[in-house]
This record gives structure tokens, sequence and C-alpha cells, in this order.
């Protein structure tokens, strides 16, 4: 009931930016996927930068209506933000910006480039000592067309970082056949599994997974 | 003799031991130098492999976090492969980072356009917030590495195996007075100022040092530039790099410039810089000659 009524605010929210009362979930591959890792990650909305919190980038920048709609659901800026979506006097862009966004771990919207920072992000939480705090990232499957992230999948596999996630959402947009993409992570020295990306017991589940190397769930939608 | 890149890894080794902040990322290169680094604290020195483009982005996610990242490579694996990479992860997004480049424009005079890097600086200067620093010595590199780790902008520190004849100690602004003058004002970059001194024996100029290419110190370079009109530019990257910067801080007075630089085409000879100079005109006989024919 709480998560009906959690999905009815956030179709609410993306409607207040998009201005069209159509959309239903199945228009947004990230939603539920979205929805669900925010339930679970440890983050404030009151203090943005709190160290002890959860990282979550998300690489995929495009199409952020489903992310903007989920952080103004959590409370990092009011949900009146969305209604100048892509205005000149708003702050919520078609890719969106760390520097103007409350609760945005990274500038993205150039593919490929989310995932080595969330390996570097994963590092610098070890360094300090973190070992609680992971580090999630978000692509697309076509994104994973990018050798950058391919770099980033063989480093981040073989030095066994294992507050590292991967999120692939699955909308079969890859213009090249990708196969089975857990199996190609697995290779990689990941830990992978493929879940219906609509399905909320399964995304909660994935994400509580943790290893002794990075973790990786393809969210299909 | 230490050279600047052996400089530039001990300068980067003693910041990395005495601040915890700092985090060192490498991609196979200068291992040697870098190996205390690893055995002081690995959690925050990384050799990722050779994967640059990742070289960069993991280092901006250490700078996400509060580290200051000096990443080293080869000049074209670090200013041209992953220079999305310096942009977005680090210019766009706030950051800061300090990259050290070995090779320069043809320092790897043997090794053909695969190793030459004459456009590192003009690729770099096109991302707002850069910082660019070309030493002439070892004792600079040392002395900018420590000035510049954790400055907060993308820096690209470029170490050659050219160096001038004797360090100079630098004005803060990046632009030194070497000497006045009054028939002409030079400004010479990075380890090219002992051969324009040689260049200019006889003539009344007043020279100027750049150690940093971007932002050019517009102040002192307007403030102490000489009455005459003429103006000579060179700087050891693709000719004309920085002639935007230096008509932009004259533009109050009339100037003639004259830019000396690396001819932008690619070198299909084999062999030691000096001969790549010498073939390009920029020892120096052959910017005295170009300047004997600029200003007479």
């Amino acid at each position: 009931m709480e998560t009906a009524t959690a999905r009815e605010e956030l179709l609410q929210l993306i409607a207040k930016a998009s201005g069209d009362e159509k959309h239903d979930a199945s228009s947004f591959s990230t939603l539920d996927v979205l929805q669900v890792l925010y339930e679970e990650l440890r983050v404030d909305p009151s203090r943005p930068d709190w160290e002890l919190r959860d990282r979550f980038i998300l690489s995929k920048g495009h199409g952020p209506l489903a992310y903007y709609a989920v952080l103004a659901h959590n409370g990092f800026f009011a949900p009146d933000e969305l209604t100048r979506f892509v205005r000149w006097d708003g702050i919520l862009g078609a890719h969106p910006d760390r520097l103007q966004v409350p609760g945005v771990e990274a500038s993205t919207g150039s593919l490929g480039h989310g995932l080595p920072l969330a390996v570097g992000v994963a590092y610098a939480l070890r360094a300090r000592g973190l070992r609680e705090q992971r580090a999630f990232v978000l692509t697309g499957d076509a994104e994973l067309n990018e050798g950058s992230n391919w770099e980033a999948i063989l480093h981040a596999g073989s030095a066994r970082l294992d507050n590292l996630t991967l999120i692939v959402v699955d909308n079969h947009s890859s213009s090249v056949e990708l196969g089975e993409i857990a199996r190609k992570l697995d290779a990689f020295e990941w830990d992978a599994v493929t879940v219906d990306g609509r399905d909320h017991d399964e995304l909660r589940a994935a994400y509580r997974r943790r290893g002794a190397g990075p973790t990786a769930v393809v969210a299909v939608v | 003799m230490t050279t600047m890149r052996e400089q530039a890894m001990a300068s980067v080794v003693d910041v990395f031991r005495r601040d915890e902040d700092v985090a060192v990322i490498m991609a196979d290169i200068s291992l040697d130098y870098l190996r205390p680094a690893l055995e002081h604290d690995c959690t925050r020195a990384v050799n990722v492999g050779i994967m640059e483009q990742s070289a960069v982005g993991i280092a901006a996610g250490f700078a996400l976090e509060g580290y200051h990242p000096i990443v080293h490579t080869l000049a074209p694996f670090l200013a041209e492969r992953p220079l999305e990479q310096i942009k977005l992860d680090f210019g766009y997004q706030g950051l800061g980072g300090l990259f050290i480049s070995a090779g320069a424009s043809y320092d790897y005079g043997e090794s053909g356009g695969t190793h030459h890097a004459g456009g590192d600086v003009q690729a770099l200067g096109s991302i707002p917030r850069v910082e660019v620093l070309v030493p002439g010595s070892a004792e600079e590199t040392a002395a900018l590495v420590r000035r510049s780790y954790a400055n907060g902008r993308p820096t690209y520190l470029r170490t050659s195996t050219v160096e001038n004849d004797e360090p100079v100690e630098l004005a803060p602004g990046g632009l030194t007075v070497v000497r006045r003058g009054s028939d002409l004002t030079v400004i010479a970059a990075g380890p090219f100022l002992t051969r324009t001194l040689a260049a200019l024996d006889g003539i009344d100029a007043t020279v100027l040092y750049a150690t940093t290419l971007v932002p050019l110190d517009a102040e002192t370079l307007a403030r102490e530039a000489a009455p005459a009109a003429e103006v000579v530019l060179v700087e050891p990257v693709y000719e004309g790099t920085s002639a935007a910067q230096v008509a932009a801080a004259l533009s109050h007075r009339p100037t003639r410039l004259l830019a000396i630089g690396v001819p932008r085409r690619f070198l299909k000879r084999y062999g030691t810089s000096a001969q790549h100079d010498a073939e390009l005109g920029l020892d120096a006989h052959g910017i005295r000659e170009r300047i004997r024919g600029f200003a007479g």
C-alpha cells in the first residue's frame, strides 16, 4: 500500500515536469529501479554530502525525470522545482548537474563516464576506512557499448572492489547484440544477477547482495 | 642530473607521504619512480593498468570524495586520449587534480607521431578552469608540484627531457621577468628559455619567462612589455598556441606579434629531439633567424 502511494506521488512529480498527465510507469525504464534503490540507500536529504552516506551515480544521464522525481520524493529538493524542468530559471537540466542539484553525486550525460567515477569513489571510500558505505552506479545496456566501461569493469573485478555495485537497466536499446550481460560481467570477475526491473522484491534482494568483489544487478525492463 | 620527470615523480611521492588527502593514479608508466607511494599506502595509490580514460575517471572519483588526485602518463595518452574525461569529470564537475605528463612535443624523437603531443597544451587550454604548467628545470618542477597539487583546478604539468641551463626563481603569476630591454618583448616558455636567450644575444629585449601557459599572466605581460610594438612568443608547443592570450593581454596598445613554435605537421624523421629542433628551426640559430627577419 505504501509502495502504491509512493508510486502515485512519483508519477505526479513526473507529470509536474513533463506537463503530460498520460505517462505511466512503463514509460520510465529507471523508475522502479531508482524508487527501490532510494528505499535501500543510506542517505540524508538534509545533509546531501553526509560522509557516511551511500553514493549513487546515474551514469546514464539521459531521461533523468524519474531520477529527479525520486530525489524530490525523498526530500532532496522541493517538488515544485520539477515545474522548472529544463526551464531557463530552473536547476534541472536534461542531464543532471551535481553543482546545481542537491543529491546528485555526479554530472553526467556523456555516456561511459559514471562507472570509472564510481570505481574511484569505491576506492576512496575504502581509503577513508568507510567499510559499510557502498558506491552504486547505473548504466543503460546501450551505454555498455562505450569502451571506458569495460576498462572500469576489468579493473574493478581485478581489484575486488566489494563496495561497488553496477546496476544495468536493460531495456534492449543496444544496437550491438550484448547477449547475456550478467555472464559477460561474471567473466570479468563480477558477481552479477539478472532480475525483473519492475519487481521491487527482486530488486531489493539484488541490491542487498555483497560479496568478495563487485556486484552487478542487470534489471531487465 | 635529476630530470624533470624524475623530480616530478619524487615530488609526487613526497606530497603523497606528507598529505593523506593525496591519491596517485598510475597507468603502467614510471612505476619504478612511484612504487614508494604504492608501498606507503596502497589504498590511495592505484596502478589501473593501461586504461587512460578510466585512469582519469577513477581519479575524478577520488576527487569527488575530497582527495587531490595526481595522474601520470605520457603526454598524448594523458592530454589527448582522455581529453573528454578531463573536460567533464574534472572541469565540468568543478573538481581539481594534477595531471603530470612526460614526452612533451617530440622528446621521444625516434618514436614517431604516436608519442608526440605538440597539441596537448592547446587541447587542454580549451577546457574552462584548466591550468597548464610548463617548467624548464627539475627545481621548478618540484616547486610547481608543491604549489599546484591542491589548487582545486584541473592542472596539467608538462615535463620534458629538454631543460634550461639554469633554473629560475618563479614569480607567482607564472610569468617571470628575466631581463628588461626596450626594442622588443620576448615571451619564452618552459625549456625554450635558454635557447631564446642565446638567440637574443646583442638584442635589447625584455624577456619574460612563462611557466604557466594557461592562463597566461596577462597582468605581468601588460605591465612589463617593452614600449616597442614588436612582441615575440617562443613556446615548445604548436606554433601560436598562446598567441590569442598574448594579443588579449596587449589589446590596449599596438602590437606586432611573431609566434614561434612547433609546426603543425606530423614529424616523419627519427632522431633526437635536438635533431628535430634543428630541422624545425627551433634551435637557437633558427629562433635567431626568425627574430631577425621579424624585428630586423
